[in-house]
């Protein structure tokens, strides 16, 4: 009886040791899993997306916005015309980004810093979004002709806060509100100060291919405005180190401060431009 | 007598018990060498327990930690290669044999069980060393883990030449559980 007894504990301990070893373990171990990948790139479409470059990481956007698709044959629906971004984004580390670009629109310069504050995450210690601050200064390059503007004229700030959540592998949505302010504007029907809250999604189709959609709902357009609200959809390709977003939205603007305030395509009325974003990422810095 | 061995054996029980080890220290590296591009990427977040009265023998790598030269790698490795979102551990549960607990020096030994990654579990055979020392226990090993083997898809567009197969170097520094 008693070597009953004897084996019986025996046996009990080693089932216990053979099954609980490795859950002992994930007891033991601190769990906490951030989140990543939640958008493809540094835009969603027009305006950006939560994710900063990685430390050391430098990125070259080339986008592209062709006329619109209403103008018909004669223009080839909109790729005569063009308008042209070329930029620059750098990571300060991984999560302080720096960025410079130029655009063809009103020859304007902007450059910006964004700084992701909070990281979704879960397990022991839980977030349940990735939360990214940004500002930006544009400045509308004087042209020979001289115009009466002073320096301070030419310039328009931009602040913005973007609310991520990566709700699966597949799917991730944000808000972003933000707040334009243009020292000078130019018509009566214009506000110096704008404030819009842009929706934005993307949902992937296959590992390298996903499609997204932005929409910009302005809080505060002047009563006479006849800009409207922009409007975006695209299919983004990742092919390793590139980025291609091919879109298609109502706004030539490639930066905040115009998709916000001067939006001048009717979506629902064929002003619709095709454009592209190509993104190229380097590491030129070390990580560690 | 009976009470005897009934003593002896509990006391072994109790030994047992103490005869457990914690990771210390880990280092998980691993090694792809194509043709266009060598990527390697290390993990020190591995955590481990290793019993020595049974020889058993667990470990788990979280697969966000690996560290990479490029951020893009990481990610690559995580959204598309190891889909970590969905299976965001791998583990090894086993038991190691071919030791013995009061040699010097290092010794080689292997580890047997059930190696889990990309959610696909494996048994395999892990040849490496153990060695006892100062009360700590050092387990270093190599390996080669083929992708196709845990379901580990390459996609058609992505630039980079993969090996199909990538060389794992584990070590593990235990110390004795308090």
């Amino acid at each position: 009886m008693k070597r009953l007894i004897l084996l019986l504990t025996f046996a009990g301990h080693q089932v216990y040791a053979q099954d609980d070893l490795l859950s002992e373990l994930e007891k033991k171990s601190d769990d906490t899993e951030y989140a990543f990948a939640t958008f493809k790139g540094t835009r969603v479409i027009n305006g950006f997306s939560v994710e900063t470059k990685g430390k050391g990481e430098l990125e070259f956007i080339f986008a592209h916005r062709f006329g619109t698709l209403n103008e018909g044959s004669y223009t080839l629906w909109g790729l005569d015309d063009s308008f042209v971004r070329l930029g620059l984004e750098y990571g300060l580390t991984d999560r302080l980004g720096i960025g410079l670009g130029r655009t063809s629109i009103d020859n304007t310069i902007d450059s910006y810093l964004r700084y992701k504050l909070f990281r979704q995450s879960k397990g022991t210690s839980s977030f349940p979004f990735t939360i990214t601050v940004a500002g930006t200064i544009n400045y509308k390059t004087p042209s020979t002709k001289g115009e009466a503007l002073t320096s301070e004229d030419r310039i328009a700030y931009v602040g913005q806060l973007n609310l991520a959540r990566k709700f699966s592998s597949k799917f991730s949505a944000q808000l972003t509100p933000m707040i334009v302010h243009r020292n000078t504007v130019e018509q009566s029907y214009e506000n110096n100060d704008d404030a819009a809250l842009a929706f934005a999604a993307r949902y992937k189709v296959t590992k390298s291919v996903s499609v997204s959609g932005e929409y910009n709902y302005r809080l505060s357009p002047h009563t006479d405005s006849p800009y409207f609200d922009a409007i975006g959809f695209g299919v983004d390709i990742e092919t390793g180190g590139h980025v291609f977003q091919l879109v298609f939205t109502n706004t030539r603007g490639m930066f905040d401060r115009w998709v916000v305030a001067e939006t001048s395509g009717d979506f629902f009325d064929g002003d619709i431009h095709f454009g592209f974003n190509i993104t190229r990422v380097f590491q030129i810095g070390k990580r560690k | 007598m009976r009470l005897g061995v009934c003593i002896i054996l509990t006391c072994f029980f109790v030994n047992g018990n103490a005869q457990k080890f914690t990771t210390e220290k880990s280092q998980i590296t691993f090694f792809s060498d194509a043709a266009i591009e060598d990527i390697a990427a290390t993990n020190i977040k591995a955590a481990g327990l290793f019993d020595v009265s049974t020889s058993e023998i667990v470990f788990s790598v979280p697969i966000k930690d690996f560290e990479f030269e490029k951020s893009l790698m990481k990610e690559h490795f995580n959204e598309k290669y190891m889909e970590s979102d969905k299976y965001p551990k791998s583990t090894f549960k086993g038991k190691v044999a071919g030791y013995d607990v009061s040699k010097p020096g290092k010794q080689t030994a292997t580890a047997k069980g059930t190696l889990t990654i990309h959610g696909i579990s494996k048994e395999v055979d892990i040849p490496g060393t153990v060695q006892f020392e100062n009360g700590k226990v050092l387990i270093d090993a190599v390996f080669k883990v083929k992708l196709a083997d845990y379901k580990i898809k390459i996609p058609q567009l992505l630039w980079q030449n993969i090996a199909e197969e990538v060389e794992v170097k584990l070590n593990f520094e235990f110390k004795a559980q308090s």
